[in-house]
């Protein structure tokens, strides 16, 4: 199979282009390919449609930075603080440019995601019913269950298929092949739903690794167009049995972006004034390091046998 | 103090007593997943836990959680899966109780956690709903935490991104949704509860050391008390007992 091992920068620049729709990480709090996305905000890609259901501060960093004109999102923050101060100032007063709000809910984002994944026309779903997200966001449709004898209202959700999807895994072969385990949010349906996706490995493995458990792979290598090795590229996001969460980062960002003068000192500081993740890594030392899991609890053994 | 307790506490407590044992149950973060623990280690020890993000768990985790990604939530839990599995509890009408906040709420219990002013040039752009309408719409019972100030509990929230009763009376199974609704409203202050075929919210019980008085003034509507208005239960000893052994950093007192 292809070797599809490539560095971030170059995967960046090769494969995500200016106004595409992308997902940074689709798991909700945990495995944030936040090294991803310092780096789209040092390659200055402009226009992209974030699509998020939780990204914790990564999509208000890219507000801040101006490569965000649309949202399709259910939340957009900063777990830690609640409000995320570059996503209110762009929807309040339009700096540093206005961003499109696509409002959904974690479920209607979930099946927008499924129908793309799948080749799905549409999915008809019930849990918005009753929301002003349908009258905030045209894209939904109303219709009644016609499979039902009594009236039951549905709404259909369109697919979405994201041009690329930046996923981290725990590990991955050079082609591609992968584990990934902990929760996993919509990684899964953001991964197939996806013309392109770019794995941020933990740790690159051997591929009779991988092959040893096909259960624990998130999609196998030939449907991943590349391959990032990018050891706690998730940070200061946790990802599970690798790196617990940099609360205190998230709150430093939550505190210094509460003014634009504040986020582009910190932008400066965390992103443009190191020029990539081995650099971002050395800058935190030691607070990076602490952050290792160290303690083990592994699974039992499983065995897949022939005879 | 005075009374052994915080009002973080004793609002802690009466969450956990709107969890009934072997409740399947939205939990969310913070003092949520603290009620949890103390509804487990009480009366309901056979209580399930779900996590939108894709765990479900039996025993809260061991370290308190900054996000319900982090490792502590990881190690050890029931499932381990996608969004789409947990949440499609939801909807296959699973899920008995559900916990959700909120910037901004109203008399029948809708919340807003979305914009307060114009969608189109918000005064406030708030974070959105997450899996907050989902639990909202779906959850056999929702109880809602928020913070009792008179700009929170306004007459009509300007968006709707969690449904309550939306106009009351039986505009909630008018748009679809035959089920569930608010049954609770914990505050810093009191219970509110909804009442009679309008579904508006009541005073249901008033906090040790507050009133009613006190209560009204800072509710944004014309608030009405439920009868058999009460004080809220402080907490018991086994009740404080439990929580204590959850928080052991005494984070909540």
């Amino acid at each position: 199979m292809k070797d599809k091992l490539v560095p971030l920068r170059a995967a960046i620049s090769d494969h995500l282009d200016r106004g595409n729709a992308v997902v940074l990480g689709a798991c909700l709090e945990p495995d944030i390919p936040f090294a991803a996305t310092y780096e789209i905000i040092r390659q200055e890609i402009r226009g992209l449609n974030v699509i998020a259901p939780i990204s914790d501060a990564s999509t208000d960093m890219l507000i801040g930075a101006g490569c965000v004109s649309e949202i399709t999102g259910a939340w957009v923050g900063n777990v830690s603080g609640g409000l995320g101060h570059n996503y209110r100032r762009a929807c309040e007063v339009g700096e540093p440019g206005p961003v499109t709000v696509h409002d959904h809910s974690n479920f209607s984002l979930g099946m927008a995601l499924l129908a793309g994944a799948y080749g799905m026309p549409y999915l008809p779903m019930r849990s918005i019913l009753g929301s002003d997200i349908l009258q905030s966001n045209p894209q939904f449709r109303r219709a009644e269950n016609p499979f039902s004898e009594t009236r039951e209202p549905v709404i259909l959700v369109p697919p979405l298929q994201p041009d690329v999807a930046f996923l981290p895994v725990q590990r991955a072969d050079r082609q591609g092949n992968n584990h990934h385990w902990g929760n996993r949010g919509l990684v899964q349906e953001a991964a197939l739903a996806a013309g392109k996706v770019v794995l941020l490995a933990d740790e690159i493995v051997a591929p009779e690794v991988i092959a040893s458990d096909p259960s624990r792979v998130l999609l196998p290598g030939y449907l991943v167009t590349a391959v990032c090795h990018a050891p706690g590229g998730v940070h200061p996001a946790p990802m599970t049995g690798r790196w617990r969460r940099d609360n205190a980062f998230f709150e430093a960002y939550h505190r210094e972006s509460r003014t634009r003068d504040g986020f582009l000192a910190w932008l400066d500081e965390w992103v443009l004034g190191v020029p990539d993740h081995a650099a971002y890594r050395a800058k935190l030392g030691a607070q990076f390091d602490d952050l290792r899991i160290a303690d083990s609890a592994p699974a039992a053994t499983t065995h897949y046998g022939m005879t | 103090m005075a009374a052994g307790y915080s009002t973080q506490e004793l609002m802690i407590v009466a969450a956990a007593r709107e969890i009934s044992d072997g409740d399947v149950v939205f939990v969310g973060m913070r003092l949520p997943i603290v009620a949890y623990g103390v509804a487990r280690l009480t009366h309901a020890p056979n209580a399930v836990g779900l996590f939108e993000c894709g765990i479900v768990r039996y025993g809260p985790a061991s370290e308190a959680l900054y996000t319900m990604g982090d490792p502590p939530n990881q190690l050890g839990a029931a499932w381990a899966t996608g969004l789409i599995q947990v949440m499609g509890q939801l909807q296959r009408g699973r899920v008995d109780a559900g916990f959700i906040g909120g910037a901004e709420i109203d008399r029948f219990g809708n919340i807003n956690t979305s914009y307060i002013g114009e969608v189109s040039a918000p005064r406030v752009k708030l974070p959105g709903s997450g899996g907050a309408a989902d639990i909202a719409a779906m959850a056999k019972r929702l109880i809602a935490i928020v913070n009792h100030q008179k700009h929170r509990f306004v007459e009509r929230v300007g968006y709707v991104t969690s449904p309550g009763f939306l106009d009351g009376g039986e505009s909630r199974a008018e748009a679809g949704l035959s089920e569930g609704g608010p049954a609770a409203v914990i505050t810093d202050r009191c219970i509110l509860r909804p009442h009679g075929p309008d579904r508006e919210l009541h005073l249901a019980s008033v906090h040790p050391e507050h009133s009613i008085e006190e209560v009204r003034e800072h509710t944004g509507w014309d608030l009405k008390s439920r009868p058999g208005l009460a004080e809220t239960p402080p907490p018991s000893r086994e009740e404080l007992a439990a929580l204590h052994a959850i928080d052991k950093d005494g984070l909540w007192r």
